[in-house]
């Protein structure tokens, strides 16, 4: 079972109270970008064993959709953070490098 | 006039605490900058109270203010009320981005009474939320889920709780609590 902190109502939302919302930090390539950039954005996916980043939506709670850093292999949760923002923030990543020296994901290290 | 009635219309249930319809409620969903000064004044001029902080619910009579969502609101009025003062607050907020909704008739009130263990019980059976007293005492609101549909509880006091749901899934709701307070189901774990 995933426990996640929500950081808009700082509750600590257990699975059921959650939507999963698949992978974080897309960039939409919409109307008048390539064929290549557009299939990438829908289709492309990472798939890690390992660090991973993804949207949350506390459905069940605020309402409010998150972002979170978590290990696909052991569910450990690095930490959860604001959706407004396009990439991890450093606090985030630092939270994972004392765990998981050396990890990267996508261009994130 | 039509003869409002409220989705439970007046049902009742005893168990080992009693389940009952809390009748018709006057609510109005506000959404906006819950940090605006022109905001927070409104809410004030409206309803006589301060808008809560993060989680909780702030009452007086007859007349509360709970906290929704960082930029939402709930307030809970007379129900013959709420049309009013849902004007009184649109017209405050005139100019402002947010958004003023009189949603009385979308939404059931519940309310439970009986021995405080017990009322922490009927709801710790149905919701994935530490109902201990150290972590959620009245005053606090906590949306959530009741099995499978979306609600919000609070405790009045020690004795009382009381949960709002949509409309559409009142029954389903009101039916929820009554297994939950079932006499015979008592686990007594906050006791
Ligand atoms: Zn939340």
């Amino acid at each position: 079972m995933l426990i996640l902190h929500c950081p808009y109502c700082g509750v600590d939302a257990e699975e059921t109270e959650l939507h999963a919302g698949g992978e974080a930090h897309l960039k939409r390539f919409g109307p008048h970008s390539s064929d290549e950039d557009f299939e990438t954005y829908l289709f492309a996916r990472e798939n890690p064993k390992g660090v991973h980043f993804e949207r949350w939506r506390h459905a069940n709670g605020c309402g409010k959709w998150f972002h979170a850093a978590r290990c696909t292999a052991t569910l450990e949760v690095f930490g959860t953070y604001s959706a407004q923002v396009t990439t991890p923030p450093q606090a985030i990543r630092d939270a994972i490098t004392a765990k998981r020296p050396g990890w990267s994901w996508r261009d994130v290290q | 006039m039509s003869d409002t009635v409220s989705a439970l219309n007046g049902a009742t249930f005893q168990g080992f605490v009693t389940v009952e319809d809390a009748g018709l409620q006057g609510m109005i969903t506000l959404r906006g900058d819950l940090g605006s000064a022109k905001l927070l004044a409104a809410v004030t001029a409206a309803t006589g109270l301060v808008t809560p902080s993060q989680r909780k619910i702030v009452s007086q009579g007859d007349m509360a203010v709970a906290w929704m969502s960082p930029d939402e609101v709930l307030i809970l009025t007379p129900y013959d009320q709420a049309g009013t003062i849902a004007a009184t607050l649109a017209q405050a907020l005139s100019g402002e981005h947010g958004l003023v909704q009189t949603v009385s008739d979308a939404r059931t009130v519940v309310r439970l009474t009986g021995a405080p263990g017990s009322v922490r019980e009927v709801l710790a059976k149905l919701a994935p939320v530490d109902l201990s007293p150290q972590a959620f005492e009245p005053g606090e609101f906590r949306r959530t889920r009741l099995a499978q549909v979306a609600g919000a509880m609070w405790f009045d006091d020690t004795t009382s709780a009381r949960i709002i749901c949509f409309r559409s899934v009142a029954d389903y709701v009101f039916k929820l609590l009554c297994i939950s307070a079932e006499e015979g189901g008592e686990v007594d774990y906050f006791n």
